[in-house]
């Protein structure tokens, strides 16, 4: 090849290799805007609030004295309303993805049921929050409880649990589906031996991150009825009699941490602005926790379905 | 490539078995384990096997060849309707299954019924993401075995039978996904024989495995068909001479010609078959 060429080679490849150099910076500033924004808010959280954060902190119950006030009926509330959440869209979400992914025959009304589920996950959660008054509620009488805002925020993470089991179903190599299927094993028989236990990893950190954002949820809640301001705690759920376990609290009234940050930050008073920062890195700290949990699955469970 | 002939048709006259090697016309098959007649399979609107008539006799080794696509491996599918897996395809014709004679195309057989009585082993080693022991275990849990020392003794035999005790009696705990391609694919056709299949499929079982781990699982296929009969399907000529007493060549889902191994190699009576075994395609 002539000399000439190769210096024209050279300058070719330097021209192409500047769009790299130029998009590698647009990229690096565009990811700076999210981590900064983060950090920003947890340091501006962390500043506010950092100082109403104490024990007493979390066993509190609200207060019309700000520096008495705390988030214990708040975050027993987030608690328990996840934990129903949880109960309902697991269950429901993981079979109706296995339903749809290995049972349902293809044709155009699964396509339709589908596309349905898919659209779920855009709904407002405030609709979900018209929905819940009107049926959990009014409807089956309720009321404006702690299974009814468990309820609520499942049919809201609903779509996103069935749509994240197909797709770690569908993640499944067919080897393997065809490998048990070929020792004469049935659907149900491929499904809970092999499918299933293989897709846990990913299914599960999809569930949790779909509990990550129902946490932060407020406005389905404030629409269904939440109160504001509750000083104290729903019955407990194990008691000293027969028969030990007791589900009154389902249908108690509650407060979740959204709620308790919403009502604090419309005072006027500073020191509920104070209040309502150090819940909100309380919040933020537990939304982060669940996917520190979800990275860890994800890691422990990777590390067994490796085809 | 004539050399290689002449030493297989050489090796097959020492082999008193096959000294009197019948004509292409009057097959001894001996006992059918199975046949297909008339078997045509469509995906969709295409037609990947025409009109197939092939039988299979049992305790014998039965080799499928020909170049890519041309339907042996959709072939091997049918007969433990894989197929059913997927939407959108269709059958025409049968195949028969003897000593009883269903047809296992049928719509009235459950084709969880045909898997229970026909293994598989699959191109690409897949064993499951589970221990060496739940391996082999799978095949008799899914029947409803539970019997923990009775799981241990099959278990024991099938690996075995696959030539794979040796290496893994003291790995039964371990990972099977953390033995060797060679061992995984034997693991399979130990997972396979655990149930005691009546027909064994093998869907080019060596196309992803190195040539010493290619010979164990060749020897292991000569040594099972006093147990159970096999179907191979292989891209690999030399591999069918090695390990097949029939053959049969298929073309763009035709069943070209069906022989006696030696028969079909070294004088195939149809055009194509022979254009394939000297290379001049595929």
């Amino acid at each position: 090849m002539p000399a000439q060429d190769v210096q024209e080679i050279r300058q070719l490849v330097a021209r192409r290799k500047r769009w790299d150099k130029v998009f590698a910076i647009l990229g690096l500033l565009s990811m700076m805007v999210g981590v900064m924004t983060l950090l920003a808010l947890i340091i501006d959280m962390g500043i506010d609030g950092g100082g109403r954060l104490s024990w007493d902190f979390f066993t509190s119950y609200p207060s019309r004295h700000a520096e008495r006030a705390g988030i214990l009926s708040a975050w027993v509330g987030t608690a328990l309303v996840m934990l129903v959440t949880a109960a309902a869209a697991i269950p429901l979400g993981v079979m109706a993805g296995i339903y749809l992914e290995e049972y349902a025959p293809r044709n155009w009304l699964t396509n339709l049921i589908e596309i349905n589920v898919t659209n779920l996950a855009a709904v407002p959660s405030i609709v979900y929050g018209l929905l819940a008054l009107g049926l959990f509620v009014y409807q089956l009488d309720f009321g404006q409880s702690i299974l009814s805002a468990g309820l609520t925020l499942a049919l809201m993470i609903l779509a996103v649990v069935i749509v994240v089991t197909r797709e770690a179903i569908r993640g499944i190599p067919a080897a393997i589906r065809e490998g048990s299927y070929a020792l004469g094993a049935t659907k149900w028989q491929t499904v809970k031996d092999h499918l299933l236990p293989y897709s846990m990893g990913r299914i599960l950190t999809g569930i949790i991150i779909g509990m990550a954002s129902a946490i932060g949820e407020t406005a389905p809640l404030i629409t269904m009825g939440a109160l504001t301001f509750i000083a104290f705690l729903p019955p407990a759920p194990v008691e000293s009699g027969f028969p030990y376990l007791s589900f009154d609290w389902l249908f108690a009234p509650f407060t979740v941490m959204p709620i308790q940050m919403f009502n604090w930050v419309s005072r006027p008073q500073a020191a509920f602005l104070e209040n309502a920062a150090a819940a909100g890195f309380v919040l933020l700290g537990m939304t982060l926790a669940m996917n520190a949990l979800a990275i860890w699955l994800r890691f422990r469970f990777r590390k067994r379905g490796n085809w | 490539m004539d050399e290689t002939l002449n030493k297989l048709y050489f090796r097959s006259l020492v082999d008193s078995e096959r000294e009197e090697a019948p004509t292409p016309e009057a097959h001894d098959l001996r006992k059918l384990k199975a046949e297909a007649k008339g078997l045509s399979f469509y995906y969709g609107e295409v037609a990947a096997l025409k009109a197939v008539n092939l039988p299979v006799a049992e305790h014998q080794v039965t080799a499928l060849i020909g170049p890519s696509g041309c339907g042996k491996s959709t072939f091997l599918r049918a007969v433990n309707r894989m197929h059913d897996l997927y939407p959108g395809s269709r059958y025409e014709g049968g195949i028969r299954f003897y000593p009883d004679d269903i047809d296992l195309l049928d719509k009235d057989v459950d084709p969880i019924e045909v898997r229970m009585r026909i293994g598989m082993v699959f191109q690409k080693p897949n064993p499951f993401p589970k221990s060496v022991f739940d391996n082999v275990a799978y095949g008799l849990r899914v029947r409803g075995e539970r019997n923990r020392r009775l799981l241990v003794e099959k278990v024991e035999q099938a690996l075995r039978d696959a030539a794979l005790w040796a290496e893994v009696k003291d790995r039964l705990d371990d990972m099977a996904l953390n033995l060797s391609g060679g061992q995984q694919q034997r693991l399979c056709i130990a997972r396979a024989l655990a149930t005691e299949p009546e027909l064994l499929l093998f869907d080019e079982p060596t196309s992803a495995l190195d040539p010493i781990a290619t010979a164990s699982i060749e020897d292991l296929i000569q040594g099972l068909k006093a147990r159970v009969t096999i179907l191979i399907v292989t891209h690999n000529m030399q591999q069918a001479a090695r390990v097949s007493d029939y053959t049969a060549f298929m073309y763009l889902g035709e069943l070209v010609e069906f022989a006696p191994t030696k028969t079909l190699f070294t004088n195939p009576s149809d055009r194509r078959t022979e254009n394939y075994l000297t290379g001049r395609f595929g």
